[in-house]
C-alpha cells in the first residue's frame, strides 16, 4: 500500500556511505560488546537458570512479601514473597522462547510464500501478494489480537498470533529478493550452461535469496519479544504464576502503589533484550550492506 | 496521474473487501462454536436451533455472507454476543476517548520528533549520538512499561496526575505521553536521517547562497523536504497508535476502544473483536491511501 521509500530519494547510493559513517558513531564497538555480553547472560539464564540463582521462581514465603531489594533478595520480593530476581532470570526462558518461536513462524511461512510469489507464475504471485496486503492492512497488534480472539489465549497461541502478524514482513522481503536474484547474470548463465531448473534453484537462487534473512530476523526477534510481552501483559499469553516478563509487569502494576521493584526489573530486562537484538542486528546490517546486492 | 490515483483507490478497495471476507471466513470456520458462545451455560432441547434461527446461522454460508456484506454496507456491524447491543452503538460511545488519546499522542510525537531533528540533524557528533541513543531506547521500551514508570513517578510518588479514568485534561496527559514516546522515537530517527540526506542536496546550497539564515534554511526548506518520507510512514504510524492504545488504556484503566476490544477477546465476543479490528483496518487503509494520493500531488517525480 505504501510506496517504497527509495523511489523518493533517487540517488540513495551516494548517501549510503555517509549514513554508514554517521551510524558508526551511534553504534560504537562498546555497544556491540555490551549487547553480545547481555545476550550471552540471557542464553545462560535460558539454559541453566539454577546456576544464576538458587531461589525457586514459583515458591515464595508470604511473610516476606513485598520487601525491597536487599542482599538476600537482589531485586526484592513480590506480593507472594517470591524472589523477583529469580523470576526475572527464569522469565528469560519464556520471553525469549515465545518471541523466538513467533519470529520463526513468520520467517518460515513468510519465506515459503515469498519464494512462491517470486516464481514465474503470475497468479500465484497475485494470491501471495494480496495475502500480504490483507495481513498488513491490520495494524500488527490488532491482527495478533484478532488471532487470539479466534484461537483463544495461551502460551503457544501468543507465539502463533505474533507469527501470523509478522508474515508479510518476511514474505515481501523474500519475494523482492527472489525477483531480483532471478534476473541476475549468474543465474542466467547457470541456465545457459545447461543446469537444470532445480539445480539452479538450489545452488544459486536459494542461497542468495536467503542471505538477506538472518539480519532482518535478528532485528525482528527484538520486536517479537516486545509484542509477546505486551500480549502477556494484557493477560492473553501465559497465565500467572508463570514468570514471564509481561505477566510479571501486569502483577507489578497492581502493587505499584506500595512497591516499585516488581514493576521496574522485568521492564529493564525486556528493554535491554530488545536493545541488544536491535544493536546487533543493525550492526550486522551495516557490515553486510554492500554484499546484499546479487 | 489520474490513472495512478484510480489504481491506488481500486487496490485499497480490493484490500478492504479481502480483509472483510477473510474476517468472515475466520469467524465461520469454527463450526458450532458461535452457537456454543451464544448458549453460554444454558442447555435445553431446541436451544441451539432457536439460537441458529435468531442469529441467521441456519442459512447457507453464501447467504450469510451476502447478509453480512449487505449489513456492513449499511454501516451495521452486527450485534455483540455478550452485551446483546448493536456493535456500532458500543463503538460510537467508546470512540471519542480513544480518538482523543491517539490524536494527543500523535501531536506530542510529531512535536518531539521535529524538535529533535531540527536541533541535531547534521550538527555535532555528540548531539547526534545522544539523540540516536535516546531514539533507540524509546523504540525498544515496551509502551506499557513506559506507562508504569510514568504512573510510578507522577501519580504515586509526586501525585501530579490522577491514577486512572478519563475525566478531563489531567487524566489525558500521562496516557498520551506514554503512547507518544515509542512513536516519537521512530519518527525522530526517520526524520533526522531524511534531514541529513536533504542537507546534502544542491538546493540547500542555493538557498544558503540567497542569504537565508541557518534557521530559515532548516525550518523553511530542509524540514519540508524531509517530511516527505514521514508521509509514507503515516499509515503505519496510525496503526501503531491504534494498537498501542489498547495497551495504554489497560495500563491507565481508561475507557475506550482498547478496553472494549480486550473485554471482547477475553469473552470471545467475536463480532465485537471483528468490528474493532475492521474499523482499525478501515482507518488505516483509508489514511494510507489518502497519503499515497497526496504524495502524487506533492512530489512530481512520482507522477510518471
Amino acid at each position: 500500500m505504501t510506496l517504497p521509500s527509495n523511489t523518493l530519494t533517487g540517488a540513495a547510493d551516494n548517501t549510503t556511505e555517509i549514513r554508514a559513517t554517521a551510524r558508526s558513531f551511534t553504534h560504537p564497538p562498546l555497544a556491540i560488546a555490551l549487547s553480545s555480553l547481555f545476550l550471552l547472560v540471557l542464553t545462560i539464564a535460558l539454559a541453566v537458570p539454577f546456576w544464576i540463582t538458587h531461589y525457586d521462581p514459583l515458591v515464595g514465603d508470604v511473610s516476606v512479601g513485598l520487601q525491597g531489594p536487599s542482599a538476600a533478595h537482589w531485586f526484592g520480593t513480590d506480593r507472594l514473597g517470591r524472589d523477583v530476581f529469580a523470576r526475572v532470570v527464569y522469565g528469560a526462558r519464556y520471553s525469549l522462547l515465545i518471541g523466538l518461536s513467533g519470529m520463526l513462524i513468520s520467517l518460515i511461512v513468510g519465506t515459503l510464500l515469498g519464494l512462491i510469489a517470486g516464481m514465474k507464475n503470475r497468479w500465484l504471485d497475485e494470491i501471495a501478494s494480496r495475502l500480504f496486503d490483507v495481513l498488513s492492512a491490520f495494524p500488527s497488534v490488532l491482527l495478533a489480537l484478532l488471532v487470539i480472539a479466534l484461537i483463544g489465549p495461551g502460551l503457544i497461541n501468543v507465539a502463533v498470533a505474533i507469527g501470523i502478524a509478522g508474515i508479510p514482513k518476511f514474505g515481501r522481503l523474500v519475494r523482492s529478493q527472489t525477483l531480483l536474484v532471478r534476473e541476475a547474470d549468474y543465474v542466467r548463465h547457470a541456465v545457459l550452461y545447461g543446469r537444470s531448473r532445480l539445480q539452479t534453484f538450489i545452488t544459486h537462487l536459494l542461497p542468495n535469496v536467503l542471505m538477506a534473512i538472518p539480519i532482518v530476523a535478528t532485528i525482528d526477534i527484538g520486536s517479537s519479544i516486545m509484542a509477546v510481552s505486551g500480549l502477556s501483559f494484557l493477560g492473553l499469553g501465559p497465565q500467572p504464576p508463570t514468570p514471564e516478563w509481561g505477566v510479571m509487569l501486569a502483577e507489578g502494576r497492581d502493587v505499584l502503589r506500595v512497591a516499585w521493584w516488581p514493576s521496574v526489573f522485568p521492564g529493564i530486562a525486556i528493554t535491554l533484550t530488545v536493545i541488544s537484538f536491535t544493536v546487533l542486528g543493525s550492526y550486522w546490517q551495516r557490515r553486510f550492506e554492500g554484499r546484499q546486492q546479487p | 496521474m489520474w490513472r495512478n490515483v484510480l489504481i491506488r483507490l481500486a487496490s485499497s478497495v480490493l484490500v478492504l473487501w479481502l480483509s472483510v471476507t477473510a474476517a468472515f471466513v475466520a469467524l465461520h470456520s469454527l463450526p458450532g462454536k458461535i452457537a456454543d458462545i451464544l448458549a453460554g451455560d444454558n442447555e435445553y432441547p431446541g436451544l441451539r436451533e432457536a439460537i441458529a434461527a435468531e442469529w441467521g446461522l441456519d442459512k447457507s454460508l453464501p447467504e450469510q455472507y451476502l447478509d453480512f456484506i449487505g449489513r456492513l454496507l449499511h454501516g451495521d456491524l452486527g450485534t455483540s454476543y455478550v452485551m446483546r447491543q448493536s456493535v456500532s452503538g458500543v463503538l460510537h460511545s467508546q470512540l471519542w476517548p480513544t480518538v482523543q488519546l491517539a490524536v494527543a499522542a500523535g501531536v506530542i510525537a510529531a512535536v518531539f520528533a521535529i524538535t529533535v531533528a531540527l536541533l541535531t540533524a547534521g550538527r555535532s557528533a555528540l548531539g547526534r549520538r545522544i539523540a540516536s541513543t535516546l531514539e533507540l531506547v524509546l523504540t525498544s521500551t515496551p509502551v506499557f512499561w513506559i506507562g508504569i514508570l510514568l504512573l510510578m513517578a507522577f501519580s504515586f510518588h509526586w501525585r501530579f496526575f490522577p491514577v486512572s479514568g478519563a475525566g478531563g485534561f489531567n487524566a489525558l496527559v500521562l496516557p498520551a505521553i506514554t503512547l507518544a514516546l515509542p512513536t516519537a522515537g521512530i519518527l525522530a530517527q526517520v526524520l533526522r536521517e531524511a534531514m541529513e540526506k536533504a542537507l546534502e542536496q544542491p538546493f540547500v546550497t542555493t538557498v544558503r547562497a540567497r542569504g537565508l539564515s541557518e534557521t530559515q534554511v532548516r525550518t523553511g526548506h530542509v524540514l519540508r523536504h524531509a517530511l516527505l518520507p514521514i508521509v509514507t510512514l503515516g499509515g503505519w504510524l496510525i496503526g501503531g497508535l491504534l494498537g498501542g492504545a489498547v495497551i495504554t488504556e489497560k495500563v491507565f484503566g481508561r475507557p475506550g476502544l482498547g478496553t472494549i476490544t480486550l473485554n471482547a477477546i477475553t469473552s470471545q465476543d467475536v463480532p465485537m473483536v471483528l468490528a474493532v479490528v475492521l474499523l482499525a483496518a478501515f482507518i488505516y487503509v483509508v489514511i494510507s491511501t489518502l497519503l499515497d494520493v497526496a504524495y502524487l500531488f506533492i512530489d512530481p517525480r512520482l507522477r510518471t
